[in-house]
């Protein structure tokens, strides 16, 4: 995948002396920087001009700029490869910048690791293993909220009343629930952090029609709660009819950004892209 | 036919050894399995570690022992324990800071880490050789027996003796405490949890605000207080030397893989698995025999599988033959 002579793993399959799990796959933000407040008027969260890629290996982003305003919902789609789940993770601390900003309530964030992003109030539900299979759903929702030192039984009781379901299994480890049910506790996970922003990256993914339908009902739900919430979706036509803004990403950039209801009706993007 | 000699016999010889043997084992298995579950790599410098943990416990029971301190009928060395730890602590997250977390940071395949763990294995091997010599150190005192032979012999009249020496109910007593914290620890603290969400994974983990360079901190300190308790235990019931705590890595890494690295209970089960294989194999059954078997037919030779030399065979061939047919080991390992 890269250059990296550290991480050409060849021949190393042996589990008795190598975890071929390996460590995580994310290159963070170090984390030294701090937060810087900014003058000027700006959305409530943008990642401006975003250009870098993983570890070493090329540029992925090229000037890629995605925001959303406070309470509303912003939806990133495009075709494969075009880096939608790169920008959500950029804008998350989850690779380095060569260039741009990420910007929080007025505050520049760049430099802020992954932790002390979810401390200012961004939470984040990756696309695949976005729960912790070992725990049960409880722990789950209990390391959801682990920078939070106050009482965190009345989320969880929130978090409960959103997704009846979890409250039967909560004893149950996380890895034996449906995949509509894990995609539950990763939106509760990332809900106990009471978050300013939550993103979603393709929360839909690889569940049924039925499923999908309600996810979608729920994510409406917490973003009237005053939420703010910025999403990658597959399904780009059900996405952008709940979205106040959208993203068309290509290649990395911005190819068209609107209101999701003038994206649907401009006929270039459904051309190009929603298939007529 | 004399079924009671027979029990003691083999109870002296046998079970309560294995009994103590495996709870060491235990200990330094669930160190490898911590760090193969958090750090992601099979550390082959554990066995040094646990060398370097139990010096450190040394010295201090000589100075200890110098001023005069003890504990009565207790080892000395119990009361130089926590500086041990604290140093062998030390010394992990030293070693830490200055080689592995450069690799961390490249996200090392972690086969590399692997080759890293035995250059620093072979610097603690030179450390502790170096501070203390190559030679056989002895550091118990306080009551020798809880048991011994002879006042068995005297209270129960009968003719097989049995022994229970103090390191070794030590040993079994203190191991039951240890893993009993361990898994209170993992399982109801919010660091513990925080360790074991970590090992499972990292990603989600680091996007759960959940620092993984203090996981890692926290893991170092727990491996040095497992690696130096059983060091320390292991010394008091055998002897300390360097050279038998490099050997002990291949008994361990095999109750580890035996259990199924990356899980706590299959350490546990895998250290008595290995320790009770190796003694029964390495025994002279003939004692037992001659006291099971009917008039006349009492074996004329040792019965005895293997010699004791060989006792590392039996480790291995375990070892073997559970990476064959069952890869993933008896507890099908990961999740820590």
């Amino acid at each position: 995948m890269s250059k990296n002579a550290w991480q050409d793993d060849r021949g190393n399959k042996d589990r008795t002396i190598a975890n071929p799990t390996g460590q995580g796959k994310e290159f963070p933000v170090e984390g030294r920087g701090k937060a810087v407040r900014v003058e000027g008027d700006s959305p409530f969260l943008i990642g401006d001009c975003m250009t870098g890629g993983y570890g070493t290996g090329a540029d992925i982003l090229h000037d890629c700029t995605v925001a959303v305003e406070k309470g509303e919902i912003a939806v990133i789609v495009g075709p494969n490869g075009a880096g939608k789940s790169t920008a959500m993770k950029a804008v998350f601390g989850m690779l380095n910048l060569h260039s741009g900003a990420v910007r929080l309530d007025g505050e520049d964030i760049t430099g802020l690791s992954p932790q002390d992003r979810v401390a200012k109030g961004m939470a984040f539900v990756p696309q695949t293993s976005n729960v912790f299979v070992s725990l049960t759903v409880e722990e789950n929702l209990e390391m959801g909220a682990f920078l939070r030192q106050d009482d965190i039984r009345p989320t969880m009781n929130q978090v409960f009343d959103l997704f009846p379901i979890l409250k039967d299994k909560r004893r149950q480890a996380a890895g034996e629930l449906s995949g509509g049910q894990r995609q539950q506790v990763a939106v509760g996970r990332a809900l106990m952090t009471q978050p300013k922003v939550l993103m979603l990256d393709e929360p839909t993914a690889g569940v049924s029609p039925i499923v999908m339908d309600e996810l979608f009902d729920r994510i409406i739900e917490v973003a009237r709660a005053g939420i703010t919430i910025l999403m990658v979706e597959q399904n780009a036509r059900q996405a952008l009819e709940i979205a106040d803004k959208g993203y068309v990403l290509v290649q990395g950039g911005n190819a068209y950004t609107d209101t999701g209801k003038a994206l649907l009706a401009d006929p270039e993007v459904r051309r190009t892209f929603l298939g007529g | 036919m004399d079924p009671i000699n027979a029990i003691v016999a083999l109870l002296n010889f046998v079970i309560i050894p294995g009994a103590a043997y495996g709870a060491q084992l235990a200990l330094g298995a669930l160190g490898v399995t911590l760090i193969y579950g958090i750090l992601r790599f099979s550390n082959f410098a554990h066995g040094d570690t646990m060398a370097f943990g139990a010096m450190c416990t040394i010295l201090v029971t000589w100075l200890f022992q110098g001023w005069g301190l003890s504990l009565g009928v207790l080892p000395t060395a119990l009361l130089a324990l926590p500086f041990g730890i604290a140093a062998t602590a030390l010394l992990l997250i030293g070693t830490d800071r200055a080689v592995y977390q450069f690799y961390r940071r490249q996200k090392a395949a972690p086969v590399i880490l692997v080759i890293v763990s035995m250059g620093v294995m072979f610097i603690m091997n030179g450390l502790v050789r170096f501070i203390i010599g190559v030679n056989d150190q002895n550091f118990l005192d306080g009551e020798r027996f809880i048991i011994s032979a002879r006042r068995f012999k005297e209270l129960t009249g009968i003719e097989e003796g049995l022994a229970f020496k103090t390191s070794q109910g030590l040993t079994i007593v203190t191991a039951v405490i240890v893993v009993a914290a361990l898994f209170w620890f993992l399982n109801r603290t919010r660091t513990g949890k925080s360790m074991r969400a970590f090992s499972d994974n990292e990603d989600l983990a680091l996007l759960s605000g959940i620092n993984p360079e203090k996981v890692v901190t926290y893991t170092w300190i727990i491996v040095a207080g497992l690696a130096t308790i059983a060091g320390v235990l292991y010394g008091l019931d055998k002897s300390f030397k360097p050279f038998t705590y490099f050997q002990l890595l291949l008994p361990i890494f095999a109750s580890a893989i035996v259990g199924g690295l990356g899980s706590p209970l299959g350490a546990i089960a895998g250290g008595f698995v290995i320790a009770f294989s190796e003694i029964t194999v390495t025994y002279a059954f003939k004692k037992v025999l001659g006291y099971l078997a009917p008039g006349g037919w009492e074996p004329d030779s040792l019965v005895q599988l293997l010699s004791t030399d060989y006792k590392f065979a039996v480790s291995f061939a375990i070892l073997i033959i559970v990476l064959l047919f069952k890869p993933t080991g008896l507890f099908a390992g990961k999740s820590v």
